[in-house]
């Protein structure tokens, strides 16, 4: 039986034109073997509308030199532009000052500066730093080498069944050896949304700083970094329809002045001599070297675009599709969705007891579908479900219902290839 | 109605290998055993075999993954048993030239017999890994190597 939710499907067209929005998204148009490409792998990284690829173009047909360095006319325009792109990304998380936003390559470089910088001056040997069960590699890796090096210990937040992080294990952890709390807003493999806000909350009651990885938060709800109050937050461009390469490491003035630089080099000093190197203001001092200027200025075009469109539109509109696919996705026989939190943001993992995640993503590929399997770069969470893989299905904000209808069709295909 | 590529790829031999793998179990005379591992998909696959004399005498394998590797553990230790270990080898350097697309169509396909399902493997590069596992695992067994062989 397909329960198909007219309403819903109404709601969304009402107030949202999906359909518009597509037009802004010209990879969206192309056909994989002769089939409308249907993309679902927006946690890996989303498409990019005209208007951030037009500002790319436009940056290097125009306005390309270094930043920070030169007195000619286009440095100045290059360094106008990029530092409009950090008061753009301020804005958008609603930081208190350009000065708390760093340019990164991305997510995971943010993690590593912390790690290397906060870490390092902080940790020591028994300390203890906090990260859950579902972390992307991504904030479980940096914290080894940190704990490796300074003799620490990493503390895992255990999860349920459904994918939610047990809250009174968690508050057990804490004691006064943990200097670090670091964990996903919201889980690029189960979509739950964690409850950062009372995270942080019981962190500060313990005068614990909080790093929270926003890589798949940013695009699909309204972060606000002070009502958060959390320390750090880190996030990728190229999953908020921005370009690859260019990211976020978001910090309160007052832990980033105390500090020291991750990289030395260009840009993030303001005297050198064979003695001694002072350092450059914030947030120069954590930018050594050329920045990805492009990238920066594309991010902050990408920023445009998804507040002209409203986060809090994007927000529903994905809530619907996530409703809908989870309804559509329970009809088909067999599939068991992982990750099934109260919470949860438009990410959709299933697995079958018979088929194998690879197996559904070959048959899939070959419907113009578009989606990830695999371990999605969070091993201990597979071994927390004892399995290898899933297959993932992860919606945008140009998704739309009949692509659901798509996946769904698609997938039962393969499993009356399978089932024959 | 299937792509010829796909059907190609998954034959209904290589779904009825996938469905009841042959020997698909702990050998409990295993003299020598090797684990293999595809960190991209977390593939994980148990070799036991039993060798005397330099003959495969019997082989089982354990574990998970797709069709593609279950289908070719499957296949493959149906049709090591009772060869020779050079006589394996010789046999993966076979497949591993039709899997990845050396192999004159006609040269000497026979004589990999049933292993010739796979051939659909090569249009697919990603998944000439998951067809080789096993015997990377199963070389490295014979070779009584103790660690986990991975496809990295
Ligand atoms: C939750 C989460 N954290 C971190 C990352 C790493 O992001 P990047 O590879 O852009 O540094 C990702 C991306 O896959 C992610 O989904």
């Amino acid at each position: 039986m397909i329960v198909k939710q007219e309403p819903t499907v109404k709601e969304i067209k009402n107030t949202y034109d999906v359909y518009k929005i597509r037009e802004d998204f010209p990879i969206l148009k192309i056909k994989i073997r002769n089939k409308p490409l249907c993309y679902l792998d927006n946690a890996a990284t989303t498409q990019k509308p005209q208007q951030v690829l037009d500002t790319l173009n436009k940056y290097y047909t125009s306005m390309n030199s270094n930043i920070h360095r030169g007195v000619h006319y286009l440095s100045g325009v290059a360094t106008d532009a990029y530092e409009e792109a950090r008061i753009k990304v301020k804005n958008f998380i609603n930081a208190k000052s350009g000065k708390e936003i760093i340019f990164t390559r991305g997510t995971t470089e943010s993690i590593n500066l912390v790690a290397n910088s906060f870490g390092r001056s902080n940790v020591k040997e028994g300390d203890e730093i906090i990260i859950s069960n579902m972390e992307h590699h991504s904030n479980i890796v940096p914290w080894q080498f940190l704990c490796n090096e300074k003799k620490a210990k990493l503390k895992i937040i255990p999860i349920d069944d459904n994918g939610e992080i047990i809250f009174d294990e968690f508050l057990n952890l804490i004691s006064d050896k943990t200097k670090l709390i670091s964990v996903v807003y919201v889980s690029n493999s189960l979509g739950t949304v964690n409850p950062v806000k009372e995270i942080i909350e019981a962190a500060h009651k313990n005068n614990i700083p909080v790093l929270l990885d926003a890589a798949q938060s940013v695009n699909h709800l309204p972060v606000n970094v002070q009502k958060l109050d959390c320390e750090f937050l880190a996030f990728s461009g190229h999953k908020l329809y921005g370009p690859t390469g260019i990211g976020v490491l978001y910090a309160k003035e007052e832990i980033l002045k105390t500090m020291p630089p991750f990289m030395g080099g260009g840009d993030m000093i303001s005297k050198v001599t064979f003695e001694e190197t002072t350092f450059n203001e914030l947030p120069f001092k954590f930018e050594a070297g050329t920045s990805n200027i492009a990238g920066a200025i594309g991010l902050g075009s990408a920023i445009d675009y998804v507040t002209s469109k409203g986060i809090d539109k994007i927000a529903n509109h994905e809530a619907d599709l996530l409703e809908y696919a989870t309804v559509r996705l329970k009809e088909v026989p067999g599939l068991k969705i992982i990750g099934n939190a109260r919470q949860k943001s438009a990410v959709i993992s299933f697995i079958f007891d018979n088929i194998h995640p690879h197996d559904i993503g070959t048959f899939l590929d070959y419907e113009g579908v578009a989606i990830r399997t695999g371990h999605h770069c969070t091993q201990p969470l597979m071994q927390r479900y004892n399995i290898a893989a899933t297959s993932r299905a992860s919606f945008g904000l140009y998704n739309t219902i009949e692509e659901v209808d798509i996946l769904v069709d698609s997938v039962k295909r393969v499993i009356e290839v399978f089932n024959a | 109605m299937l792509d010829p590529e796909l059907r190609e790829l998954y034959q209904q031999v290589i779904l009825d290998h996938n469905k009841s793998p042959r020997n698909f179990k702990k050998l409990e005379t295993a003299n020598r055993t090797a684990e293999g591992y595809n960190p991209l998909c977390g593939d994980k696959i148990n070799i036991f075999v039993d060798v005397e004399k330099d003959i495969v005498k019997d082989i089982s394998f354990q574990g998970s993954g797709c069709a593609i590797s279950k289908a070719s553990a499957s296949l493959m230790s149906t049709v090591v048993k009772g060869k020779s270990i050079e006589e394996a080898k010789k046999i993966f350097e076979k497949f591993h030239d039709l899997i990845t697309g050396k192999l004159d169509e006609d040269e000497s396909i026979e004589e990999l017999g049933k292993l010739a399902v796979l051939a659909g493997v090569k249009e697919f590069p990603i998944r000439v890994k998951c067809a080789s596992l096993a015997w990377h695992t199963m070389l490295s067994a014979l070779k009584n190597e103790d660690k986990t062989v991975t496809t990295e």
